[in-house]
């Protein structure tokens, strides 16, 4: 369904659409953020531990949203949870800002609170994000969401979640070096290019989610609070503000992140991570920049950032 | 000579029956200690309790580490067993898709443990890895095939190597030969007779084949129905049987 984005500016919201008592522009029927309270409680209580442990995996009860599991569940539960009236939202996917996923989801939160959403990294308070992290720096004042697939690392290597728990409990990573032994055995050198696997705190080996190893360096250290929802596999997972976050590797085949020959073809940046498009039928290629805000902003082309006012009848007729 | 392992009134059971009663030795360093006895005799069950894969009912069971403590196996907590048997000891199994991992290739299977203590140069992995192929006799060249594509009896020898690389002290080792042609055989237990040796391992073999133990073993046990009904160097209790059982094991040994 190709509707209408809603990606308001606060003054617009307020201009546009009738004004309510709590809430103003929430769609109606619904509490606030989708969530009822309780649930949001237990998603809070969940975070907290979470962040109290960095990297270690929080079990909550997930609850069923109206998206299918693999599609960012786990992220909008703890958005859900996080997310304030005062907020402004950003989510993007695969580094954009307009696929199906984002779209959706922004439009989702825009609708059941009323929130400000934004496709500026800078404005935001939430990013919500499925595999990139933002090539502008984020700062204290903001908080990463992450969606997960699969929370834990050692997923592929033991089959057993008892026992996952008992290597996490007494720090047993020997397991996941043999990925990597593996990996160069196979390719020459660590060929894991996305979710690859991290420490945190010196402590929790951690699942980054599927983002590219490019974007591992950018965890550690961090300002923002980052937060890793998994719906199907009802995990959370933390990594508070400034804590130290290192990829594994070995002594002779040092962590490494992806490097290009070629500039993004639209802002010409030669930094951020690349995407290669396909442009027509004779395989002619194209590289640009995967995260959307991040071209744009270079490029200095703030008219395509701003979306047409979504109008009250458009609404309508699309809740109807 | 202060004993390595030294076990007193272990005993194993299941619901009161069949297990292991009583069982008490000691194993010195670099000694080779054979458990003999058909099947049902409780070998196996005898093993698994003395290398803590199973809890014991009751007795007591003590081990000397490297650094000279004598610890009691028994109230060892989780983290401290683990470290043990990564660091101390190796466990051969009987079937040696048990022992090894199968999505991962025979270097990896080698590396792991070297990787579990903290081993982080890919080169030096490689090299332990490639060294130890040698060591057991097989092809160094095959040392990025999967376990499935080597035979039976080298399956067994890789596990051996993957359980000798962080070089233990004391290998459990379950029917290592079982399930191997007889001239397969032979070379193993030569393997392993030149690999105690030069290692100065101390092993503790659990086996029904009397030639395993003639060749191996410095000290015999022979168990009947979970108990040890004698025990004594290896030579003596094989010329010269004093329990009915023991000689009834030792004369039915077909003649070539």
């Amino acid at each position: 369904m190709n509707a209408p984005d809603t990606a308001l500016s606060r003054t617009s919201s307020d201009s546009t659409l009738a004004t309510g008592t709590s809430h103003d522009s929430a769609a109606h029927g619904y509490n606030f953020a989708y969530l009822d309270e309780q649930t949001k409680r237990m998603l809070r209580r969940a975070l907290l531990k979470a962040v109290a442990v960095p990297g270690y995996q929080v079990p909550f009860a997930s609850r069923e949203m109206p998206l299918p599991f693999g599609w960012g569940t786990g992220g909008i539960q703890v958005t859900a949870a996080i997310i304030g009236k005062e907020d402004t939202l950003k989510v993007i996917d695969q580094g954009s800002d307009e696929t199906t996923n984002a779209v959706n989801i922004r439009r989702f939160f825009a609708r059941t609170t009323g929130v400000a959403t934004t496709r500026r990294t800078a404005e935001a308070t939430i990013v919500q994000t499925r595999h990139r992290i933002p090539e502008t720096p984020l700062t204290e004042k903001q908080i990463l969401v992450y969606q997960v697939p699969m929370p834990e690392p050692l997923y592929r290597l033991e089959p057993r979640v008892a026992e996952c728990k008992k290597l996490h409990a007494l720090a047993d990573y020997g397991l996941i070096s043999v990925k990597l032994y593996e990996d160069i055995v196979h390719h020459g050198s660590i060929a894991t290019t996305y979710d690859y696997p991290v420490i945190v705190n010196h402590r929790y080996l951690t699942s980054p989610s599927p983002i590219p190893k490019f974007d591992n360096p950018k965890m550690h250290m961090n300002p923002a609070l980052q937060l890793f929802g998994a719906g199907r596999e009802r995990r959370i997972h933390a990594i508070p503000p400034y804590t130290p976050v290192r990829s594994l590797d070995f002594d002779d085949h040092p962590f490494e992140v992806q490097k290009w020959q070629h500039a993004c073809a639209l802002c010409g940046s030669k930094e951020s991570f690349l995407d290669e498009m396909i442009v027509d039928d004779a395989g002619t290629r194209m590289f640009v920049c995967s995260d959307s805000d991040y071209c744009h902003e270079r490029r200095g082309d703030s008219d395509i950032e701003s979306p047409a006012p979504l109008l009250p009848t458009a609404r309508q007729g699309e809740s109807a | 000579m202060t004993p390595l392992l030294s076990a007193r009134a272990l005993t194993k059971q299941y619901g009161g029956r069949n297990g292991c009663r009583n069982v008490s030795f000691d194993l010195y360093p670099g000694e080779v200690l054979c458990i003999v006895g058909e099947s049902g005799s409780g070998k196996t069950t005898l093993l698994n309790t003395l290398a803590l894969k199973t809890e014991a009912d009751s007795g007591s069971l003590h081990y000397t580490a490297t650094h000279g403590d004598t610890l009691d196996l028994r109230a060892l907590s989780e983290p401290r067993r683990r470290l043990l048997m990564r660091t101390e000891w190796g466990f051969v199994q009987q079937n040696p898709r048990d022992g090894l991992r199968s999505g991962v290739s025979a270097g990896a299977n080698i590396g792991e443990p070297l990787m579990a203590v903290g081993a982080r140069h890919y080169g030096e992995i490689r090299r332990a890895a490639t060294q130890w192929m040698e060591r057991v006799e097989l092809d160094a060249t095959r040392i990025d095939e999967f376990p499935a594509a080597f035979s039976g009896g080298m399956q067994q020898r890789l596990q051996i190597a993957r359980n000798l690389v962080t070089g233990p002290r004391l290998v459990f080792m379950d029917e290592p030969t079982a399930g191997l042609d007889v001239s397969v055989q032979a070379r193993l237990l030569d393997l392993l007779r030149t690999l105690t040796s030069t290692l100065h391992l101390s092993v503790l073999i659990v086996t029904h084949d009397i030639g395993v133990a003639r060749l191996l073993a410095h000290r015999l046990m022979v168990m009947q129905a979970g108990e040890v009904v004698e025990a004594g160097l290896t030579d003596q209790v094989l010329d010269d049987p004093q329990h009915p059982y023991t000689q009834t094991l030792v004369s039915s040994v077909l003649p070539v």
